[in-house]
């Protein structure tokens, strides 16, 4: 099927959705298994026209559990796999996020918040599901999510997730909400060869040979990653297993896989960790803020500079792992933190994890973009 | 120019949508400015108000959304009569002349008749360009040929030409002596623009 290439080069005038479907396409992946949700249907849409074009593989799923399995399968298989949803699609497919991290299966979701809990606010903004992203599926595992706060960054940042997932063999976040997805701006598209790719660690040792351990992981705690029908015997399950791959139901067997699929990733949190800084230098107030919000804080800093505050921004660009090193070296030079989300407290816990200083949170349950008047009102109150 | 706030209003139908796309495009992509799109999402699908928000500026639009349009488009009367009062003092007033009747106390306004024009071309459905061109002609925020090149870079070839066509025809009739329209004949008051044509004073 002829179309346009599979990396847009240029500029181009885009919706949040859009520009995370191009930044699928552009990170080479070529599988998108979904059940389309407002806010994030465009994803879907868009690439349900553009897969095909560039030999890819577009597939509507029944619901978004099976989606979540269709794409840690097809990434076994050895493609770059994503799909996208929204509040609800995100909930059900816990489980099988749970199983990626657990087979050490690198995928994307894209996750574009809408107001929950439930069907909730289907068309409408909200920023709540922020600890579902940490902590949703059950058990011990560390997760990266990133936070977009505009269309260019749903770009970036869906590329940027493609690697991570492939590098740490894990299951990667994408966290719009739907004011940045719902919302067009220019997004500069570089050159295909200009695109970061980062690839799986495969084997070293071919298929055949007796021994091969496919869960052996090297010094990085990083197993290189065998693909389904290679000619390797292996063996993905979610049960609890060995280095072979096979069932090993103990305590230390246990112990080990999930420490080791925890230490993975929090040995590097420091690389992965990524923030935008506004304004920091002399600040006495530094608001911490993310995706759609951290817009508004951004002018509430404007304002409140206006009227002789020294106000700045902290915005993490992954929420997950939380920059709180940071936050915990900002603590030694300022007075207060304060945190706008459209949720009733997700972020602040987390600010308060690092700082024993003033953290006040900006809240709403969601339906609207924070306007920039409550956060400026808090900045002057923590002030003084 | 800062920052500038434009709403575009009109039914479902009209392309109101299209047009705010296509004026953000042309800003940021082709006129050297930042601009951001957003629109009103509800779960219908045609029918009803329908409104497209743009913003404007020469730095980066930190806070995307529209909240005192400085220029306001008005394709239908309900539009004009909900978003009117949230225009700031002193903001230009568009509107297509036949849709919708300004209130007697209303300030200085442009006008012009853009679903008759784009009768006239053939098509009632390019009024959404008629009216592009013509506020592009008289707001000034960007040029002719940035907006003419997101028009081509957006619409499929075989609908190009008309839709440059109705273009230009709007952006044409902002310096024509096209009478006013009968039924909104203004007298007196103060005009915007020098004396532009299609520059309405405040009704009588």
């Amino acid at each position: 099927m002829k179309g346009e290439p599979a990396v847009l080069t240029g500029q181009h005038f885009l919706l949040g959705d859009h520009a995370c479907a191009e930044g699928a396409l552009a990170a080479g992946c070529r599988f998108f298994g979904g059940y389309p949700i407002t806010p994030s249907t465009e994803v879907a849409e868009w690439l349900a026209r553009r897969l095909p074009e560039v030999g890819g593989i577009f597939v509507q799923m029944e619901d978004e559990l099976a989606s979540m399995a269709a794409i840690v399968g097809a990434s076994v298989a050895g493609a770059r796999a994503m799909t996208a949803t929204s509040g609800p699609g995100f909930s059900l497919m816990m489980e099988n996020l749970g199983l990626a991290a657990m087979m050490e299966v690198p995928c994307v979701v894209v996750n574009v918040q809408r107001g929950g809990p439930s069907t909730g606010l289907p068309t409408l903004v909200g920023q709540a599901d922020v600890m579902q992203a940490r902590w949703g599926s059950h058990g011990d595992y560390e997760i990266v999510a990133y936070s977009p706060a505009s269309p260019q960054e749903c770009f970036d940042l869906t590329v940027k997730a493609f690697n991570t997932a492939d590098h740490f063999r894990i299951p990667v976040l994408v966290m719009a909400d739907e004011v940045v997805a719902h919302m067009m701006e220019r997004v500069t598209i570089p050159p295909a060869e200009a695109i970061p790719r980062v690839e799986r660690k495969r084997p070293r040792q071919g298929p055949g040979g007796n021994g091969f351990l496919p869960f052996k992981a090297d010094d990085d705690l990083i197993p290189p990653m065998v693909h389904a029908g290679e000619g390797y015997r292996i063996h993905f399950t979610g049960l609890t297993h060995d280095e072979r791959g096979y069932p090993a139901i103990t305590a230390p067997a246990h112990d080990r896989l999930v420490r080791r699929l925890v230490d993975k990733v929090r040995q590097k949190a420091w690389e992965i960790v990524e923030y935008e800084e506004y304004r920091l230098e002399d600040v006495s107030v530094v608001i911490i803020a993310y995706g759609s919000t951290a817009r508004s804080a951004r002018r509430a800093v404007g304002l409140a500079r206006e009227q002789g505050i020294a106000a700045g921004l902290l915005r993490p660009i992954t929420l997950w792992p939380f920059p709180g090193e940071r936050v915990k070296k900002l603590a030694e030079r300022v007075r207060a933190f304060v945190v706008p989300e459209l949720n009733l407290g997700q972020i602040s816990r987390e600010v308060e994890r690092f700082t024993s200083l003033p953290v006040l949170g900006v809240n709403h349950a969601g339906g609207a973009m924070m306007p920039p008047e409550p956060i400026l009102e808090a900045i002057r109150e923590v002030a003084g | 120019m800062s920052r500038q706030e434009i709403r575009l209003a009109g039914y479902g139908g009209q392309g109101i949508v299209l047009a705010g796309q296509l004026l953000g495009k042309a800003a940021a992509i082709y006129d050297g400015k930042e601009a951001v799109f957003t629109q009103s999402y509800g779960p219908e699908a045609r029918g009803g108000a329908s409104s497209a928000d743009v913003v404007i500026s020469d730095g980066p639009a930190d806070y995307p959304l529209v909240s005192r349009p400085d220029f306001l488009v008005a394709m239908f009367q309900e539009a004009y009569e909900r978003y009117r009062p949230e225009m700031v003092p002193g903001g230009l007033l568009v509107i297509d002349s036949d849709l919708v009747k300004p209130l007697p106390d209303e300030g200085p306004y442009r006008a012009v008749p853009a679903t008759r024009l784009a009768e006239g071309l053939g098509k009632k459905i390019v009024a959404n360009m008629v009216m592009l061109g013509f506020f592009t002609a008289v707001s000034g925020l960007v040029r002719r040929e940035a907006v003419e090149a997101a028009l081509r870079s957006s619409l499929a070839p075989r609908l190009l030409d008309l839709n440059l066509r109705a273009f230009g025809t709007g952006y044409d009739y902002s310096a024509s002596d096209a009478p006013p329209h009968p039924t909104l004949s203004p007298a007196g008051g103060e005009e915007k623009g020098e004396g532009a044509p299609g520059v309405r004073g405040k009704a009588a």
